[in-house]
């Protein structure tokens, strides 16, 4: 059974200079000027689509919005390591790994807009629909993961899930049936050390990742805001899996820099002074310098990845304010798959009584 | 072939196993057991244990990675041991499984079913005797059945596997050794959410489910020989239930009554009696009656037979709709 190592692994220091560490730079040795300059831009775009969706709330056209900023080195570092037939299991904050599988930045806002309860087809991206429910998520995707197992398909299995979610029972169980089963599947935790007010610390005594030993699935600790050494441990777990190794658990270690929720006021619970310190961490400064150390960062670039997101982020924003309410009727649909005959006569009544108000008026209409 | 519900469920399953290679059987003790019931006995022997999977003890996994299952197109049936012991998995009941499909707009589909024995009588400990069948029915998405013979059973079990829905498949333990004449080679076609008269009368009419169909059929029996005329409906669907046919038979009878062992407060009976009095109001003679548990947790199993509804507590509340 490894042991998980007492320093996490890290490729990349915040100044931006690499770490010599072969047993991990060899698995990212591919890694040249385009795949880097890649990791930046997804991480920059990822960043600003998250500003996009906290102003659209700020501005009311959102009901709530969970920022993910600060963890975009650990989402795009590890949905960089995965392949379009594997398939992933996301909380609600993985806008970034949604974003890097090719998820329309236009659809991303449909939850939080109120109009539906989903954003995108879960096929299409290989990607299922945010899990609200802390945890629910990982059995999920430890069933998906045997099922493709049975299927003699080599794919991989990711469900992404935070430093809370270890305390749910479902992500216990989903350790058991996974390691019982050999499922291959890959628990990537995103410790960023706040479940809303809660410090990590209320959660566990224990490093996170050393709780994975006791159910038999080797675990690795990561800086989770150095996309290369996420994208190095990522691949490793992913490569493992694919190999018929089983599960592996991944703590990538980050920080929540904004709050749990639009709804939600970290002044409460944290000080800025514990902030101020992770954002020299910052794992986008650290692509930053790490770029411009080995000249791969020019204005050219820079305008370039500044070009996109504005792009993107206009995309957002106007398809977001294009989003139309949903019809009345709507109410009533996909709650079951085949008919159900209660259920149209409550639509039926309901579109009856519907009818017989009167019409609004076209001032009504305007407010 | 004469088979006990077990035996019948057991074939319904094996035809399932055999019909669609998709179809996984999940659960505590289902493989060389053949779950504490037998309910599975054999089928892992026969169909591998790929297809028939003795899982870890843990109720909200066996629904959770079914629901992960169902994702990648498998139509797990899942067993839940024992009715008591189904609450662990209500997250994953009735906010994944039950709502997965409005969740997504009809993108994604979980043709699961989740067995669970239910009901009392049996003389055992405490949370092997629950009738949770109302938190279910509660909970849109969901469809909720109960067979009351080895023929339903037969039948049902393979409709429930086939739909497209998930299903919670409760089977009325007390009944599992009850045997009857079984056709193996009958399609199943009459409708899963459709009530089935069992015997026809025009005094009053008892509604029962589940374990309750052959006390409701033993009290009209009594009644007969006491001259009155009851009609006896089982309603093998909780969720859709098939108002119509109770509409239809009181319609002709003007009395209801009730009948089920899970508590009456807020339960399948309260929703019988609104509806049925909305529909029927000018037609009924006398109010509609309940025959329930009490409102209580299940009591130890030596107060059981006062807490269950036999013939003289279901005769009881017929006298006195026929009395109004």
């Amino acid at each position: 059974m490894s042991v998980v190592p007492a320093v996490p692994v890290q490729l990349l220091q915040p100044d931006g200079r690499r770490v010599l560490d072969r047993a991990h730079s060899d698995v990212v040795a591919d890694v040249g000027p385009e795949r880097l300059r890649k990791l930046y831009e997804d991480m920059v775009v990822s960043r600003r689509i998250d500003t996009e969706a906290t102003a659209l709330q700020r501005q009311g056209e959102l009901g709530l919005w969970a920022p993910l900023l600060g963890q975009e080195a650990a989402q795009v570092g590890s949905a960089h390591a995965l392949h379009p037939d594997d398939y992933v299991f996301p909380s609600y904050r993985e806008h970034a790994v949604a974003y890097c599988r090719g998820v329309d930045p236009a659809v991303l806002t449909r939850l939080w807009r109120g109009v539906a309860h989903s954003g995108w087809d879960p096929d299409a991206v290989n990607m299922t629909n945010p899990a609200i429910v802390v945890g629910s998520q990982g059995l999920h995707a430890t069933g998906y993961a045997w099922a493709s197992h049975l299927d003699g398909a080599e794919i991989a299995t990711v469900v992404y899930f935070g430093d809370g979610a270890t305390s749910q029972g479902d992500i216990a169980e989903a350790m058991v049936f996974a390691a019982s089963w050999g499922a291959p599947v890959v628990f990537f935790c995103q410790n960023n050390q706040w479940a809303i007010s809660e410090p990590v610390r209320l959660q566990s005594v224990t490093p996170l990742a050393t709780r994975a030993a006791g159910f038999g699935i080797p675990a690795v600790q990561v800086d989770g805001n150095d996309v290369l050494g996420v994208l190095a441990v990522t691949r490793q777990a992913v490569a493992r899996t694919r190999e018929g190794g089983g599960p592996s658990f991944v703590e990538a270690i980050t920080y929540r820099m904004g709050p749990h929720t639009t709804a939600d006021d970290p002044t409460r619970y944290r000080t800025a002074a514990e902030t101020e310190q992770w954002k020299a961490r910052d794992p986008i400064d650290r692509m930053r310098r790490l770029l411009e150390r080995e000249g791969l960062f020019d204005a050219e670039f820079e305008a370039r990845v500044q070009s996109k997101s504005d792009e993107v982020a206009a995309r957002l924003r106007s398809a977001t304010l294009e989003l139309p309410d949903p019809e009345p009727d709507a109410l009533f649909d996909h709650v079951y798959a085949t008919p159900h005959p209660l259920l149209e006569v409550q639509r039926r009544e309901h579109a009856r009584y519907l009818s017989t108000l009167a019409p609004s008026t076209p001032e009504q209409e305007v407010r | 072939m004469k088979l006990t519900m077990a035996a019948a469920l057991n074939a319904g399953l094996r035809r399932a196993l055999e019909h669609d290679p998709k179809v996984v059987v999940m659960g505590e003790d289902v493989g060389k057991l053949g779950g504490v019931f037998r309910v599975t006995d054999a089928l892992q022997k026969d169909f591998g244990d790929n297809r028939v999977i003795d899982t870890p003890l843990a109720e909200s996994g066996i629904v959770g990675t079914a629901f992960g299952m169902a994702l990648r197109g498998y139509r797990p049936v899942c067993e839940i041991q024992f009715d008591g012991f189904v609450y662990p998995a209500f997250d994953q009941i009735v906010s994944q499984v039950a709502k997965i499909h409005y969740r997504t707009e009809g993108r994604v589909t979980v043709p699961i079913t989740l067995r669970i024995p239910f009901g009392g009588g049996i003389g055992s400990v405490e949370h092997h005797s629950e009738s949770p069948e109302a938190y279910f029915a509660h909970t849109a998405g969901l469809r909720v059945v109960t067979p009351s013979h080895p023929v339903d059973a037969y039948t049902m079990i393979q409709q429930a596997i086939s739909l497209d829905d998930p299903v919670v498949f409760l089977e009325p333990k007390r009944r599992y050794w009850d045997k009857a004449e079984v056709d193996l080679d009958a399609p199943p076609d009459y409708p899963l959410d459709r009530a089935r008269v069992m015997r026809s009368g025009n005094d009053a009419t008892l509604v029962a489910y589940g374990t309750m169909v052959a006390t409701a059929l033993a009290a009209a029996d009594i009644a007969e020989s006491e001259g009155h005329s009851l009609e006896v409906i089982d309603l093998r669907s909780l969720a859709p239930l098939d108002f119509d046919a109770i509409e239809e038979s009181v319609l002709r009878t003007g009395r209801l009554v009730v009948v089920h062992e899970a508590p009456g407060y807020l339960g399948i009976g309260a929703e019988i009696a609104a509806r049925i009095t909305e529909r029927c109001f000018y037609q009924l003679e006398a109010p509609v009656l309940r025959v329930t548990g009490f409102d209580i947790p299940y009591p130890p199993s030596k107060l059981e037979a006062l807490h269950l509804p036999d013939p003289d507590r279901i005769l009881s509340a017929v006298d006195r709709a026929l009395a109004a």
